[in-house]
């Protein structure tokens, strides 16, 4: 964790935030690491890397090292990131095809791949590209970034907008991968996938384990020490 | 050797009916607007396209689709900032949708221009999207088996060309262009500008020349995500 002097968030009676997600997500992001962030919601983790690392940002659509959005009027629309948006490019940047940029990703070359989630199972099934078989479906690069990066990080509200589990025995949605999540970040806790098992590793102090359980839609599994889950006021 | 093109109609006149067109770019990004609108303005009808989405606004292969020229889209995203022409085409059971993931449309096109006729990949393995594909176990792990994918020909866009077809590509632009120009029967490709042979250093050479077969220059392309920020729809007539 990041040890910079910051507020703590010390209210007992709430969840973390989209942005404290994505900031506890950022701080297991080692300097150096390549790393691919999935469209939307897994993007902010870019905004809160820790003081002193320098994480390599890669996009499908062939960029290695990308940065921040260009000032407004400034942008090149051939220079866009996979969720079609204007980015620039930092020194030390590539372009690269896009087979070359799959390869990276299936050939085992990043080190963490983080994605948005409807469901995770505890044998580490993602579904997060469509919720049944009405309207077109899409799926972009989403299977097969979850195939190849070392790391398959989720982060995700721990239950649905009504109250439902997201982290399930098994997916319901149509799935994404099978045996492929190795880390769930929540709003309420972070959890490992070991051995098809959803391990608590930290949650909110605030609550009990028995409480997690009770939002949680398979086993927790402790397995040593449960860390309080700690974040700034952001 | 002289693969000039002088005009964009000219260019894509032997695309006709039933034909299997590969469209490059990524969105907006790399995708050769002019020469689809120029293709618009041919005409031909039951087109299968293959592209890395299905359409935005009312330009590009959105115009296509609303001149009813696509039977069949190959794709990983059919979605966009608008993209009303595909959804209610589709919805409507008027296009036929061959949905596949990103990496293994890279690499599908890829193999069909390498000359290799299937691979195995992990991506998709256990989803609906393998669903009747062979499936085979490599060092302990699920794969699935992807076919290559041809076309009679590909439309795309480079930032200079040389008269012998050597391409390069301008930033993310690259995208499945370089994959296409490979992976079809005949390569057309707008430049922003024709040069010389020798003129591109052989060592920066994206795509040697050997798979292109036609070049036609556009010296300011347009971006497709200005267009569809000025609220414009193609009208046909407009590429001569």
């Amino acid at each position: 964790m990041s040890g910079e002097t910051q507020t703590l968030d010390t209210r007992d009676d709430i969840k973390l935030s989209n942005t404290q997600i994505a900031w506890r997500a950022a701080q297991d992001i080692e300097d150096g690491a390549y790393i691919n962030l999935g469209i939307g919601f897994p993007e902010m983790v870019a905004r809160y890397q820790p003081p002193g690392r320098q994480a390599i940002f890669h996009t499908e659509n062939g960029i290695l090292d990308f940065g921040e959005p260009p000032a407004a009027g400034e942008e090149d629309w051939d220079l866009i990131n996979a969720g079609k948006k204007a980015v620039t490019v930092k020194p030390g940047a590539a372009f690269f095809h896009h087979a070359d940029s799959f390869a990276m990703v299936r050939g085992g070359h990043l080190d963490v791949a983080i994605l948005g989630a409807y469901q995770v199972a505890e044998n580490g099934d993602l579904a997060n590209w469509r919720v049944g078989s009405k309207g077109v479906p899409a799926v972009g690069g989403a299977m097969d970034l979850v195939h190849g990066a070392k790391q398959v990080f989720v982060i995700t509200e721990h239950v649905t907008k009504d109250g439902k589990p997201k982290l399930v025995s098994k997916c319901t949605f149509p799935l994404t991968g099978v045996g492929c999540i190795t880390r769930v970040y929540t709003s309420h806790a972070v959890i490992d996938i070991a051995d098809g098992r959803f391990v608590l590793r930290e949650k909110l102090a605030a609550m009990t384990i028995e409480e997690l359980q009770a939002m949680t839609g398979a086993q927790l599994h402790v397995d040593g020490a449960v860390a309080d889950l700690v974040v700034p006021a952001l | 050797m002289d693969k000039t093109i002088r005009t964009l109609t000219d260019a894509v006149s032997k695309v006709t009916d039933g034909a299997t067109v590969m469209i490059g770019g990524f969105g907006g990004s790399g995708a050769p607007i002019e020469l689809i609108h120029a293709l618009i303005d041919n005409g031909p009808k039951n087109l299968t396209v293959i592209n890395n989405n299905a359409g935005n606004g009312r330009i590009g292969i959105a115009a296509m689709i609303d001149a009813g020229m696509i039977a069949k889209m190959i794709c990983s995203f059919p979605r966009s900032s608008d993209p009303r022409a595909f959804t209610d085409t589709y919805l409507a059971g008027k296009i036929e949708l061959e949905l596949v993931p990103q990496g293994t449309l890279a690499e599908r096109i890829r193999a069909g221009g390498a000359g290799i006729p299937a691979f195995y990949t992990p991506t998709g393995y256990g989803t609906e999207l393998a669903e009747g594909k062979p499936v085979a176990e490599f060092d302990g792990r699920q794969f699935v088996q992807e076919r290559w994918l041809k076309a009679d020909f590909a439309i795309v866009k480079a930032h200079l060309g040389d008269t012998h077809g050597n391409l390069t590509y301008r930033k993310a632009g690259r995208n499945f262009n370089p994959l296409m120009c490979m992976a079809a029967t005949t390569t057309i490709a707008q430049v922003s500008q024709i040069v010389e042979p020798g003129d591109i250093d052989p060592e920066h050479v994206i795509t040697p020349g050997i798979f292109v077969d036609a070049v036609v220059e556009v010296s300011n392309p347009q971006q497709e995500e200005e267009l569809i920020r000025a609220g414009v729809a193609y009208a046909g007539g407009m590429s001569a």
